[in-house]
């Protein structure tokens, strides 16, 4: 079962074509960034697969479900650009609100909670505040919290957009390690070229006014996925990393000029 | 296993130089902070001392510090009892005030309907002036009760804590919003996990502002009748028979009472807000 299919998508505010005539399939443990200049769509696509907004046109169907019901069975777990972390909660109790949200009990969300913060590298700081970490280990525990009830789909809304750039590539690194070991698909939006070629199996370009697919780039193999960070920085270094870029560079040119 | 620490030893080190630097400085300004006030206060009473015994003040206008503490020493267990009865009063009501201003709160937030019926009432009553409301309360609950100061304590302390609240409760952030209605959460969830816990800091600042407003009002209720047994009948009494010294007594008595409400206010912000974001309970790994 595909995690995301979207057809015929539209989508308008008052006075913005959105989002116009999208189709788009996210397979099963599949990878897929969104890519494109402000304005071209890319978070408005990620919400409305969310629930988050509702498409004025076309169908959206998420784990095989309308994305109502999706969200309704916390199929899906979601990280913002901003890790939202409640401040009056430990780390811990940060990553249990989805599964206590849905009535799992105690002892078994704190379980999971902490298996959670070992597969972020955070186990030290379950008892710490929010506010006693940095950034990057913040958006760290947002997707642990993301990953708390097992969803299929990890949708991420340029998670790693406020971090300094070293930061940034470790993190990078992590996620394909978790997303490899959770075998989550990811739907990803982002603004950073290399980032979106590191990560994906397939980079979707968008364009503005309406916000269409201007092209589908291939990215890493399929299902190849580094789960050494040494080797994640090793692709940065290959040829067929520059290729990729470029390609997507020229897809996203193309898109500016139509 | 390795700690990912860089960040976080950066971060718990510039704590630790800020608490030394502020511990540090405290020491120097915590001393000249007390120094000054206190020596400004007693160049004052010496001043003051000098002005009625010197320059020949008629005691009516103006009694002398000395006399006045004569008569704190004279009056000392009625300046107790009484001063009991008033706190009491504003502690009642400030009690009873702050449940229900934050009772009101989280309804009208959670309500449309009572949020518009009570936002104005609510409002509404921090204009009225507790000088006009007290003759009526004593009228309608009778003169043998505490009854009608407590309400009007209560009517006081309503307003900041409602306010305060109400705005805790609206200060949701965005990102917190959007979270919750992905994670498909309740409106209750919603309440609980997000808006209550966010609104205690606001609700903790409206308790401080409104503690020493209760003193106040609890006195100045007890000038218009009913039972003879607080401060402020006490000073308005006394005050009639040219008892002036014996008003100073009790208006010192008031000052002090206020303080202890003032202080405790502040003490119970300051704890519940740093409880709240120190370590939680169970939290541990």
């Amino acid at each position: 079962m595909n995690a995301v299919v979207l057809a015929d998508l539209d989508k308008r505010f008052a006075a913005v074509h959105a989002l116009d005539g999208i189709e788009l399939t996210v397979g099963q443990g599949e990878f897929v960034s969104l890519i494109g200049p402000s304005g071209c769509g890319k978070s408005t696509l990620l919400r409305v697969v969310a629930d988050l907004e509702q498409p004025t046109g076309g169908t959206v169907e998420v784990t095989g479900k309308s994305a109502r019901q999706a969200r309704l069975d916390q199929d899906y777990g979601i990280a913002f650009q901003q890790a939202g972390l409640l401040d009056w909660r430990s780390v811990v109790q940060n990553v249990e609100l989805p599964l206590q949200v849905h009535g799992v009990g105690k002892a078994e969300r704190r379980t999971r909670a902490l298996e959670l913060l070992e597969l972020v590298g955070l186990s030290d700081f379950a008892g710490s505040r929010p506010a006693e970490l940095s950034g990057g280990m913040q958006q760290r525990v947002a997707i642990a919290r993301a990953l708390a009830p097992s969803p299929k789909l990890l949708l991420m809304d340029e998670p790693f957009g406020a971090l300094d750039e070293m930061t940034r590539e470790r993190m990078q690194a992590e996620l394909l390690r978790i997303a490899g070991e959770t075998g989550a698909a990811v739907l990803f939006v982002t603004h950073s070229i290399p980032e979106a070629v590191v990560l994906s199996d397939r980079i979707v370009v968008m364009s503005p006014r309406p916000g269409r697919i201007t092209e589908i780039v291939a990215g890493r193999r399929p299902g190849a996925v580094p789960d050494d960070p040494e080797e994640v920085e090793d692709v940065r270094e290959t040829g067929a990393f520059f290729e990729t870029v470029t390609a997507v560079r020229e897809a996203l040119r193309k898109g500016a000029a139509a | 296993m390795t700690r990912p620490t860089p960040v976080s030893e950066r971060h718990s080190r510039s704590v630790g130089l800020n608490e030394s630097a502020v511990r540090s400085r405290g020491g120097w300004r915590g001393t000249s902070s007390v120094l000054a006030p206190v020596g400004f206060g007693i160049a004052v009473l010496v001043v003051w001392q000098l002005v009625v015994t010197v320059g020949g003040l008629p005691s009516f206008l103006l009694p002398a510090p000395t006399a006045i503490a004569e008569q704190i020493g004279a009056q000392f267990p009625v300046l107790l009892s009484t001063g009991a009865v008033t706190g009491g009063n504003a502690l009642v009501g400030l009690v009873l005030g702050f449940a229900l201003g934050v009772l009101l709160a989280v309804l009208a937030a959670g309500v449309r309907v009572v949020s518009d019926l009570v936002t104005p009432v609510v409002l509404a009553a921090g204009a009225i002036p507790i000088v006009a409301l007290a003759p009526v309360f004593t009228t309608m609950f009778g003169s043998t009760t505490e009854i009608p100061r407590r309400l009007v304590v209560m009517v006081v302390v309503v307003v900041p804590v409602y306010v305060s609240t109400a705005r805790g409760l609206r200060q949701v952030r965005p990102v917190h919003d959007e979270l919750m209605v992905a994670l498909a959460a309740t409106r209750r969830q919603y309440t609980r996990f997000v808006r209550l816990p966010g609104a205690v800091p606001f609700v903790m600042t409206g308790l401080r502002l409104a503690a020493p407003a209760a003193v106040i009002a609890a006195i100045v209720a007890e000038y218009f009748g009913g039972l003879q047994n607080g401060l402020g009948s006490r000073i308005s009494s006394a005050a009639a028979n040219t008892a002036y010294a014996r008003a100073w007594a009790f208006v010192a008595a008031s000052i002090v009472l206020g303080l202890l409400f003032f202080l405790a206010g502040l003490l119970a912000e300051r704890l519940v807000t740093r409880t709240l974001l120190s370590r939680p309970p169970g939290g541990s790994s």
